[in-house]
């Protein structure tokens, strides 16, 4: 017999498109295979600065997601109970009419009183705008409850931060430290990253209490107890100090070491820096022996010592406060040892290999630069040492205080955007910290008026606060008051508490944007559903009277929506990957991008961004809609896109500006914009000249570009401030100077938290519950192959992951009786939970954790009631309170970091035991959720 | 490995069917024609009856039966084609047997000769049977020498208990089939016997740190596994019988054999009791084969964390 | 055809290499998603969203734990498993129908979907796993080397590899002739140790796994300190800092009078 004739050249599609995954926010460049209008098959594209044609898990199951039956196909409105799941279908116009009346009476009355706040969204941007023109200062994504305390610390040390913002330098790094990380946003990015080490023999040491995925092909594994990463990164600051091992040259040149900080103990100005008339903060120069602006190009700073200043000031340089403090014996490896389970040793290792790494290997490209101060550089120089952190640092209610700590490990080696070091990524870096300010203070809320600022920013002193004159917050999430006066990303997990005790006042309307705020985005999921549902015995109506949502699938929120807009999924809309929101840039040069509809949607849904547009028209905001009253975007979010500016000149998007579309960054709205980014694969990615591609906190040919590309308001140099002074502004506050000055039951706080230069402190949850009653850390990690909750209901990835376990250390469980496969209770202070555990040994055996949001609410997801997901699949979140237990005085602060209200999801401490049942299915079950009507 | 039903009763009854058909093919080549039509038709028809409802039930748990003449085509290389080949080659020699045998056709010359070639083939049937097991390398019980044997001496013991069940009812018992059932009988219960000996005397030979190879760095356990659900490979070649249940069943072989047996001999005295011990002996065959199947451990399994194989 | 072919020069396969996959699944959905619209189309999928959703797969990631020797940290390793393309595999020898077939030219080992009868003897066959039965379709599913993306035409040239291949993000899956000593992955699999899985059953699979590479930590590099003279490490600081300063200022800089170390009195 002979082989079977094949075809291997078969063409099973007619057309390929580009766009933009959204299976996650990593937003790779796709490229949809399609044949007779249906999507076949989706690969990465080779192009795209993201994904260079690698693709993930999730984005090649994308196919499933956007044919997934549980997609909404029609706008509804709750006819029964909140959620009864009744709902009746209605038109698109009905919906915009009840949400245009509904959110009109806000508007006219007391903006406040909407809530408006986004998930996982990528159109920040957009919807940031909407809420300024709304006048709402209640507005935010997801930041607060994700990772702002790694963009706050990043942004206000040095201009950027981990998180999306920047990334190491692959292709030079010898030895990168990775903290806390599972996955991340840059999930496809990291993978071809640690890949390229692995290929090249760089070390990656990872530092986790748990060795899977990143940590398993680690060269070396910390198995760190959570919580306590801050003191192994001081305790390496410790022993680089003590061995000078540090990069004089670039502490003395970029960062504020040498600057004076007064030390008038009980002052006004006390900790502050000692500045010009102009506002320079001053050095003491070497040659002169007298205090001279920082920024002279003929000074040289001193690093170290007091002075006294010619006005009798005392001063002492911010380095010599960092030294003194590093090199106390509380930092040293054996007094930290015991206390975040690293032995001494290893610390002491790891700080000489990167003592090593950094002093001996330094690496040294043939690119000639000037800096700030106009000094030319022949070559450009880099210490070889890279990091990487997020939410393992993040997720701590010390977590500000520990990315300081780990961003000053960083800069004391001299490696920020060198070779070889961490490097930014346009727009970043900014000014530390970026000057936008919150709006919002009182008296900037007024009916049918924009507010004067977006909603979100960046305080620096406490006169920046959203707060009335008696200290109240102003904002329902409470961010930027005094609970979390740095909460740059505002706190989402504390709305739909807050709004249900009206603390500190009721809301009218909830509107939502791709959240799941009723079950895996939520902390204290039961209460959460009781806050979703509960009533005024005053009115009768609900305490939140009115929540509308936009959401894709079935999710769990739909349930508890009034009114419910179904968006498309991301092969059917426009959408714009901006700049001015979380770009998708390279360390070598900005880029960014669009989603095109690759299918036409086959139910009656709209894109979000569209709906947006037109309640604003319809709601007459002033950047909406013309002065004729007619909507400003006629032609919806395309058009948005295309002709929005920010600024003369400054749009969405970035590339093919101008009439003939030969502009970059700046320039008039081109028609044809759209269809250059489609001609271009759907990005625009503009590389960076070598000589504008490291030091750009102080590459004046950079700082310039990046002032014509609008993001940064001046060509200043970006100076790291290892002393961070805006948080000293708010402890002289604590300690009753300045106008705006925090309660009594405040001071306390703020004065222990605010501190200028890092440090660390245990845990909230930790310290006010009793270890012994709560002895394990209970966290979890990101799985590669699923998207929070949005992989269940895809018909691939759930049968990858379609329940989760709780894992745990092999000999602790043993000590405790538990069995592989042995359900279990997991006890927090606030709740319990029953789960099924299964052992392993590269865990900290004080931890157990879990897959993430894998655990779902019956019914939910179109998936059927009895899916492993509801029935074996758990959450973490029931036993997460929002707030920490009652302080002196009673007040419950949120579970947050003090500084950023950044949620404090990894500090949940628990109690394991064997299930007293073993019947097989976790606990607690809630109700069945109706199904939804499916779509066709 | 999964027991499947269709798999455990094609084996077993057509196993019988051949070798009942081998005999009768033995009893023409050594006496002759048959000393009714009624005898040699039904007895060859029974036969017959067994091994296409065996044939057709294995076929029935193909994917697709429609192709399953594509099956033969293929003997050059595989046991299965050639078990195909021979199960259906086997009917043409038979068919003919059974008219020249039974007298329908008068041709005593060729009774012999084609008794003989049909007992030949069903031998050869089950033999490449039992090669389809014994040549698999990834299940080691199967991959041993005495998979064939077994396979044929169940085939003969079920054929001689139903040869001697059969004559009963034509009123043709005769001691002489009591003592080759009860020998075949016997022989099974020991060649079982030094199956099973063998098996369980088997070292394991490889174990998760041989099939992923990692035992060049370490002691393997499992993790993770790939999915959720059991797939096909998991049900297929992961089933597994609890050693215990095992253990009662093995027993329950012999206890059947043993049965068997004791109702042959009994049948010296009341040749009626052989059709019962019919019954007991395709049971036993019957428990045999599941367990055959049940206990027998995939190599495969050892990725998904089984014990060493 | 279930007879072998005469051994061919060229043999295309996987390099697989475990110190590297982190097991992210790319490798197994895109394999899934070109598959069931491929050549193997359609992979079927059962009760997809309901209590035990089951499906056909060509290629799946386990994860492993191992405990090292000499080591008291266990580490985890994640490993694909598809087929391996054997030179001399049982798994078309047994296929009654001709079904299953080697390749002569590249050796690629395929079921062919018109002509299987879904007997499943390949798969018993097989000890690797990697034949799963589409009960939907009633045919043996495998993988296929992306026969139909390795030379297909109508791909850019860069595309013409599997997509499991193209789709791993860290580069742990490689592709090409491993019956060519001089091919970037005969070199690979040479430089590294690449090894056969159970060599033992006489399969001789062409696919190779790269060993996990041994760990630089505590156990495996000097454990080098920093020096640590005794007395003050901040008078130590203090004097590096001013080292600094004189090395640039040069040595006619004037002297330090004007500070007074940690506190001034
Ligand atoms: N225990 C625990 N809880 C956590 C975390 C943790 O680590 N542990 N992590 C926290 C963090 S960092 C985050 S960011 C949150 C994330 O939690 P969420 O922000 O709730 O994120 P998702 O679950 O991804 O889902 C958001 C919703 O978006 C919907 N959606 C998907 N695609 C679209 C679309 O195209 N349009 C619209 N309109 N909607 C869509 C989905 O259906 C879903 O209902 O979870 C937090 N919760
Ligand atoms: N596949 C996939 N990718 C995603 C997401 C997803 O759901 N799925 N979600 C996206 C979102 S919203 C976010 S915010 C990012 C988050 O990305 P990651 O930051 O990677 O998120 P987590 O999975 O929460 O990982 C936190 C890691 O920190 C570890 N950890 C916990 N506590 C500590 C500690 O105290 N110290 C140290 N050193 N480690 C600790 C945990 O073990 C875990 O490995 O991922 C994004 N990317
Ligand atoms: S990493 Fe995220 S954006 Fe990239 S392919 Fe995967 S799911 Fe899509
Ligand atoms: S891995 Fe299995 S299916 Fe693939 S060629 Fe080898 S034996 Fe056959
Ligand atoms: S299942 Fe198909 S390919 Fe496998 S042996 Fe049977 S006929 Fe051949
Ligand atoms: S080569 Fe093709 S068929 Fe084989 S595992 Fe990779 S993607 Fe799947
Ligand atoms: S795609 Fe690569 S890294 Fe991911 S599981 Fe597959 S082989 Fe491993
Ligand atoms: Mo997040």
């Amino acid at each position: 017999m002979t082989e079977p004739v094949l075809n291997t050249s078969p063409k099973t599609w007619d057309e390929v498109k580009t766009t933009t995954c959204y299976m996650c926010a990593c937003r790779c460049g796709i490229k949809v295979y399609l044949k007779d209008g249906t999507v076949k098959y989706i690969e990465g594209n080779r192009d795209h600065p993201v994904n260079k044609g690698v693709i993930c898990g999730k984005g090649a199951s994308g196919i499933m997601q956007h044919y997934s039956p549980a997609r909404l196909s029609k706008p509804l409105i709750r006819v029964g109970e909140r959620g009864s799941g009744e709902f009746r279908e209605i038109e698109w116009e009905e919906a915009l009419r009840t949400a245009t009346l509904w959110l009109s009476e806000v508007r006219n009355s007391d903006p406040k009183k909407l809530a408006f706040f986004t998930g996982r969204d990528q159109s920040q941007g957009l919807t940031g705008w909407w809420a300024t023109q709304f006048g709402t200062p209640n507005y935010a994504a997801h930041g607060g409850f994700c990772s702002v305390n790694m963009a706050a610390a990043g942004l206000y040390t040095f201009g950027g931060s981990f998180w999306e913002f920047g990334e190491p330098d692959w292709k030079h790094t010898k030895y990168f430290l990775l903290f806390g990380v599972a996955e991340d946003h840059a999930s496809n990015p990291i993978k071809t990253g640690l890949g390229k080490l692995k290929a090249r023999g760089a070390k990656v040491v990872s530092i986790n209490p748990i060795r899977t995925g990143y940590s398993a092909i680690a060269d070396e594994w910390i198995g760190i107890r959570p919580g306590t990463d801050g003191l192994f990164v001081g305790a390496l600051i410790h022993e680089l100090l003590s061995a000078q091992k540090i990069d004089g040259d670039y502490l003395q040149r970029y960062t504020n070491a040498p600057w004076l900080v007064i030390e008038n103990p009980g002052g006004a100005d006390d900790g502050l820096f000692a500045r010009t008339a102009q506002g320079s903060a001053l050095v003491l120069d070497h040659h002169s022996g007298t205090p001279m602006p920082a920024l002279s190009p003929d000074a040289l700073p001193r690093l170290m010592g007091r002075f006294k200043l010619p006005d009798g000031r005392r001063v002492v340089t911010s380095f010599q406060l960092i030294a003194e403090r590093f090199l106390s014996p509380d930092w040293a490896p054996e007094a930290v040892t015991a206390r975040c389970g690293v032995p001494a040793a290893t610390i002491r290792r790891i700080a000489a290999e990167l003592a090593e790494v950094a002093f001996s290997q330094q690496v040294e490209l043939d690119i000639p630069w000037t800096d700030h101060l106009g000094r030319f550089h022949e070559k450009t120089v880099g210490r070889p040492v890279s990091m990487h952190a997020m939410r393992g640092i993040s997720a701590h209610a010390n977590g500000f205080q520990t990315c300081r700590t780990l961003h000053l490990l960083q800069i004391i080696l001299g490696t920020i955007d060198v070779p070889g070091g961490f490097r930014y990524k346009p727009p970043f870096p900014k000014p530390a910290p970026p000057g936008v300010k919150p709006a919002g203070k009182p008296g900037q809320v007024k009916p049918n008026t924009p507010l004067p600022g977006p909603p979100l920013g960046f305080v620096t002193s406490p006169d920046d606060l959203l707060i009335d004159a008696d200290g109240h917050p102003q904002r329902i999430d409470k961010a930027y008051s005094w609970d979390a006066p740095l909460a740059a990303h505002g706190m989402m997990h504390m709305v739909i508490t807050n709004a249900a005790k009206k603390d500190p006042y009721g809301i009218d309307v909830l509107f939502m944007y791709m959240v799941n705020m009723s079950w895996n985005s939520a902390m204290n999921v039961p209460d959460t559903l009781k806050y979703l549902t509960q009533k005024d015995p005053a009115t009768g109506d609900y305490t939140i009277p009115r929540i509308i949502y936009s959401d894709a699938y079935a999710s769990e929120m739909v349930h508890y929506a009034d009114l419910i807009l179904p968006d498309t999924t991301y092969l059917e809309r426009w959408d714009c990957i901006s700049l001015l929101d979380r770009p998708i840039s390279e360390a070598d040069g900005p880029a960014d991008s669009i989603r095109q509809p690759v299918v036409e949607p086959d139910r009656d849904v709209r894109p979000f961004q569209e709906v947006l547009l037109d309640l604003g028209a319809r709601l007459g905001l002033p950047g909406m809609t013309r002065t004729d009253g007619s909507p400003r975007y006629p032609g919806g979010y395309a058009d948005y896109i295309v002709n929005h500016e920010r600024a003369p000149g400054l749009g969405p998007l970035a590339g093919f500006r101008g009439s003939n579309g030969k502009a970059q960054g700046r320039g008039a709205p081109n028609p044809e914009q759209l269809q250059h980014y489609i001609d271009n694969g759907c990005h625009w990615f503009y590389e960076l000249p070598d000589h504008m591609k490291y030091y750009r906190h102080v590459n004046w040919a950079y700082l310039d570009w990046a002032t014509f590309f609008g993001f940064v308001g001046k060509p200043d140099p970006i100076i790291h401030q290892l002393y961070c002074e805006p948080l000293q502004k708010f402890r002289l506050a604590a300690a009753g100077h300045g106008k705006v000055v925090p309660p009594e039951a405040h001071r306390a706080r703020i004065r222990d938290h605010f501190d200028p230069i890092p440090f660390w402190y245990p845990p909230f949850e930790g310290q006010m519950v009793s270890e012994a009653e709560y002895p394990m850390h209970a966290v979890t990690q990101r799985p590669m192959a699923m998207y929070h909750s949005w992989g269940s209901q895809n018909a691939w990835l759930r049968q990858i992951l379609g329940r989760n376990w709780l894992y745990m250390a092999r000999e602790r469980a043993g000590e405790l009786g538990i069995a592989d496969g042995d359900w279990v209770t997991v006890t927090s202070h606030h709740g319990m939970i029953k789960a099924q555990a299964k052992l392993m040994d590269g865990v900290n055996p004080d931890t157990a954790w879990t897959w993430n949001a894998i655990g779902k609410r019956a019914g939910a997801w179109g998936l059927s009631p009895d899916a492993p997901e509801a029935k074996k699949g758990f959450l973490l979140n029931h036993l997460i309170s929002e707030l920490l237990p009652e302080r002196e005085g009673g007040y419950r602060y949120s579970n947050s970091d003090p500084v950023t209200g950044q949620a404090a999801w990894y500090d949940l401490r628990v109690r394991i035991e064997k299930a007293a049942g073993q019947e097989p299915v976790s606990a607690p079950q809630f109700a069945t959720l109706k199904k939804l009507k499916r779509a066709k | 490995m999964h027991p499947a039903y269709s798999v455990i009763l094609f084996t077993t009854a057509s196993g019988a069917g051949y070798g009942l058909l081998a005999l009768l093919g033995l009893v023409g080549f050594n006496h002759g024609q048959a000393s009714s039509v009624a005898f040699a038709l039904v007895s060859v028809v029974i036969a017959l009856m067994l091994i296409t409802v065996g044939l057709l039930s294995s076929t029935f748990h193909l994917g697709h039966p429609e192709r399953a003449w594509r099956a033969l085509s293929q003997w050059r290389s595989s046991w299965l084609s050639r078990e195909g080949v021979a199960a259906l080659a086997t009917y043409v020699p038979a068919l003919l047997f059974a008219a020249v045998w039974s007298g329908l056709v008068d041709a005593p010359n060729w009774i012999g000769p084609l008794g003989l070639i049909t007992a030949t083939l069903c031998a050869l049937t089950v033999f490449t049977t039992g090669m389809i097991y014994r040549s698999l390398r990834t299940i080691r019980a199967w991959h041993q020498p005495l998979t064939v044997p077994v396979y044929l001496v169940f085939a003969l013991a079920t054929g001689a208990t139903l040869i001697t069940a059969i004559a009963t009812l034509f009123g043709r018992f005769q001691p002489f089939q009591v003592i080759l059932g009860v020998t075949a009988l016997l022989l099974a219960m020991l060649l079982k016997f030094l199956y099973w000996r063998a098996v369980d005397a088997m070292p394991p030979a490889f174990t998760m740190n041989d099939a992923t190879g990692l035992g060049r760095i370490g002691d393997v356990s499992q993790w993770e596994v790939p999915h959720t659900s059991e797939n096909y490979i998991q049900k297929e070649m992961g089933y597994a019988v609890a050693r215990k249940h095992a253990a009662r069943l093995r027993k329950l072989v012999f206890l059947l054999l043993a049965a068997a047996i004791l109702l042959m001999l009994l049948a010296l005295l009341a040749p009626v009791v052989s059709l019962v011990a019919v019954i007991a002996a395709l049971s036993a065959a019957v428990v045999e084969r599941w367990l055959f199947f049940a206990e027998a451990r995939h190599v495969v399994t050892l990725f998904y964390g089984g014990r060493p194989v | 055809m279930t007879s072998l072919p005469p051994p061919a020069s060229k043999k295309l396969g996987l390099v697989i290499d475990l110190d590297t996959c982190v097991g992210c699944q790319a490798c197994v959905t895109s394999c899934k998603e070109w598959n069931t619209q491929g050549y193997s189309a359609p992979l079927s999928d059962y009760d997809p969203y309901g209590s035990d959703p089951d499906g056909v797969w060509l290629n799946r990631v386990h994860g492993y734990e191992v405990r090292e020797q000499g080591q008291d940290q266990t580490r985890i390793v994640h490993f694909p498993r598809s087929c391996l393309h054997c030179e001399t595999p049982a798994c078309v020898t047994v296929c009654p129908t001709g079904a299953s077939y080697k390749r002569a030219e590249d050796g690629i080992v395929l079921v062919n979907p018109d002509t299987c009868i879904g007997c499943k003897l390949c798969s018993w066959a097989c000890p690797y796993g990697a034949r799963e039965y589409d009960l939907a379709q009633g045919v043996m599913k495998k993988c296929t080397l992306c026969v139909d993306r390795i030379y297909n035409e109508n791909l850019e040239p860069e595309d013409r590899q599997p997509a499991c291949v193209k789709a791993c993000p860290t580069g742990a899956r490689h592709f090409g002739d491993l019956g060519d000593p001089a091919s970037p992955v005969s070199q690979l699999v040479a430089e590294r140790g690449g090894y056969d899985l159970l060599p033992e059953m006489g399969y001789r699979p062409v696919n190779k796994y790269l060993p996990p590479r041994a760990r630089r930590d505590a156990t495996n590099t000097s454990n080098t300190e920093l020096p640590k003279p005794d007395g003050s490490a901040f008078d130590r600081l203090f004097a590096w800092a001013d080292r600094l300063l004189s090395a640039k200022a040069g040595a006619s800089k004037p002297d330090l009078t004007d500070y007074s170390g940690k506190l001034e009195g």
